[in-house]
């Protein structure tokens, strides 16, 4: 059963397995298509894998989107060390709810990926970092990886070509701060979930300090559809330098909230409206956090664009993780500063000074503000210790707790000058998102 | 100390999934899976894991404080945690989180006196496109209504488990 329906604007390639009967199974992945790629890679040298995922124009999926073929082509040939291949499945920028669904619907789309990064690099051992929260995943994904076993995919000498590689599951419980590549390598090493300073980056010291490709699922899951299809065919999907399709997730005040798979560069507008089927109850759009509540808002009539890495940067927002939060014109904007800050404040590791302060100190002041008791030079106050941690934090939590901040406060001060002088909110009447 | 079969065949997985000299890895996924047998992290787990793979009692201590669903304390038989993160929150996961402790006048991290519920308000669960959402211990309930937030506490107050409660259905198989 899919948890929505699909949308005929849809572009089914990742997720074109999704709603099959038994579409987890080896059985299904193998009657189409599946593990075709890895055969066709097993026959390619090294550089050549990495050419076909450089030319696709695919960028990482979990959010920063830094070109994948590039972050591979770091990994150094020679090392004297193993090389690890790691999957963030830590699933938990807010907004974003895509990787549940590929692990849950086709897990041996992502093993096939997995694999042929592992052949790209040379690496042997590979882990699938899930988030503590999703249980019933790891059994699936443990299954899925024991049918892989089974059937000569994984193991000392895969399909008879004496190619090794072994893969298993590593469970998280429960830190967003674990999502961030370095922290997810500490935690994954039994630690707490502190991020390291880099350089070096994981490609050169990653798991136990040894050469690790760490990537998200959905990443992983776009590379056999380019290996079997061509670089030039995933990136003709897209936009320039922006390859392929996305699952983009719908949700907030949106007739038809869900997952759906577009290309990118679909324009945002388009989505709300077409895909997701307008504004719920006939209100008027208000604001759009575009991909996961890391990224500076986006106005409603800064919303017609390319849902695409440049033009989302170009809008000084960002494409993010696909989470596409909608907001109508009954949402309260400083609640809703404040829902993020509390967020970013609760899983902050604390490490870095700037972040765990500032989060502390923000969420006070969006806490006092939206009961009304905010003065008047709190508005210009939030602005600055939010630009206050921008890149002085190790890793992009800072960063990603101040820049929605910023955005909100610079875009919406009418709703911060609504809530001065002991006023309660204004939206208290009207809107679902009152003060407890 | 002595766990299940089960649990001791698990933990014996774990410690082979990892580089030699690196059983340090399997610690949390130790902790978390003996976590729903022990009930929380007692002195006793903290211990037998840290012996288990090779370090001090004090290190595990320092680990486990830094994640969210390791408990120094046991929650609920059933463990009901409510998202109003900013999806669920759009749509209402706020209200079902304060009819809920309302209802059972307990709050977050707290258990009923029977130690039968427990309530905890969580971030995001990855289940932003069916808000709000909610989870009862590993299992997920999307586009979860106040009637059937209602049901929920009422039906496990007087005994039932969540399979039993009409209306509401877990969406992982």
């Amino acid at each position: 059963m899919l948890y929505n329906e699909s949308s005929p604007l849809e572009v089914r390639i990742l997720s074109r397995r999704f709603g099959m009967p038994n579409s987890a199974s080896i059985e299904t992945y193998l009657a189409t298509d599946g593990y075709k790629a890895l055969e066709k890679a097993l026959g390619m040298s090294q550089d050549e894998i990495i050419n076909e995922v450089k030319a696709s124009g695919l960028r990482g999926r979990g959010g920063a989107g830094f070109p994948t073929g590039m972050k591979w082509s770091f990994v150094p040939r020679q090392s004297p060390k193993p090389k690890y291949i790691m999957v963030n499945a830590d699933e938990s920028e807010p907004g974003t709810c895509k990787d549940r669904l590929l692990i849950e619907y086709d897990p041996h789309q992502m093993i096939e990926g997995i694999l042929i990064a592992a052949l790209a690099v040379g690496a042997q051992q590979g882990y699938v970092y899930i988030r503590g929260e999703y249980r019933y995943l790891i059994d699936i994904v443990d299954r899925a990886i024991e049918e892989a076993y089974a059937h000569n995919y994984l193991g000392d000498n895969i399909l008879g070509r004496g190619v090794k590689f072994h893969l298993a599951t590593h469970s998280g419980a429960g830190a967003y701060e674990c999502g961030e590549e370095s922290a997810l390598l500490e935690s994954f090493e039994g630690k707490r979930g502190v991020p390291r300073i880099r350089p070096p980056f994981p490609a050169v010291a990653g798991a136990y300090q040894s050469p690790t490709i760490l990537n998200n699922v959905e990443t992983f899951c776009s590379v056999p559809p380019i290996i079997l299809n061509g670089g030039a065919y995933f990136a003709g999907l897209g936009t320039p330098k922006n390859g392929g399709t996305r699952l983009f997730c719908l949700s907030g005040h949106i007739n038809k909230p869900g997952v759906y798979e577009l290309p990118m560069g679909f324009n945002l507008m388009r989505m709300i409206n077409e895909v997701g089927g307008g504004m719920r109850n006939g209100k008027k759009l208000k604001a759009v956090i575009p991909g996961g509540s890391s990224c500076p808002l986006l106005k409603a009539d800064e919303c017609d664009l390319a849902m695409d890495f440049d033009t989302l940067a170009a809008a000084k927002s960002m494409l993010g993780s696909g989470g596409v939060v909608v907001m109508d014109e009954d949402t309260c904007m400083v609640k809703a500063a404040l829902r993020i800050m509390r967020f970013y404040a609760h899983e902050s590791c604390g490490w870095c000074i700037p972040c765990r302060e500032g989060t502390t100190w923000l969420r006070k002041l969006l806490t006092r503000f939206h009961e009304g008791m905010g003065q008047k030079s709190d508005i210009v106050l939030i602005g600055d210790l939010a630009k206050n941690m921008l890149g002085r934090t190790f890793c992009p939590l800072g960063d990603a707790a101040a820049l929605p901040t910023i955005s909100i406060v610079e875009k919406f001060p009418e709703e911060f000058e609504a809530h001065l002088n002991g006023e309660p909110c204004p939206y208290e009447k009207s809107s679902r998102l009152v003060a407890a | 100390m002595t766990f299940s079969p089960e649990l001791e065949a698990r933990f014996e997985k774990f410690l082979a999934k990892y580089p030699e000299g690196r059983k340090r890895s399997a610690m949390i996924p130790m902790l978390i899976y003996a976590q729903d047998e022990v009930g929380s992290m007692t002195d006793e787990l903290v211990e037998e894991v840290a012996r288990r793979v090779g370090v001090t009692p004090l290190q595990v201590q320092e680990v486990l404080t830094y994640y969210s669903m390791l408990h120094r304390k046991p929650m609920g038989k059933y463990h009901v945690q409510i998202c109003t993160n900013i999806s669920c929150l759009l749509v209402g996961g706020e209200e079902l989180w304060d009819r809920a402790c309302h209802k059972l006048g307990i709050g977050h991290k707290q258990v009923t006196k029977d130690g039968r519920i427990s309530l905890e308000e969580v971030e995001c669960i990855g289940a932003c496109s069916w808000a709000p959402a909610i989870q009862v211990n590993y299992d997920f309930y999307h586009d979860v209504t106040m009637d059937q937030i209602e049901k929920l506490i009422d039906g496990l107050q007087s005994g039932r488990n969540p399979e039993q409660i009409a209306d509401l259905r877990k969406v992982n198989s």
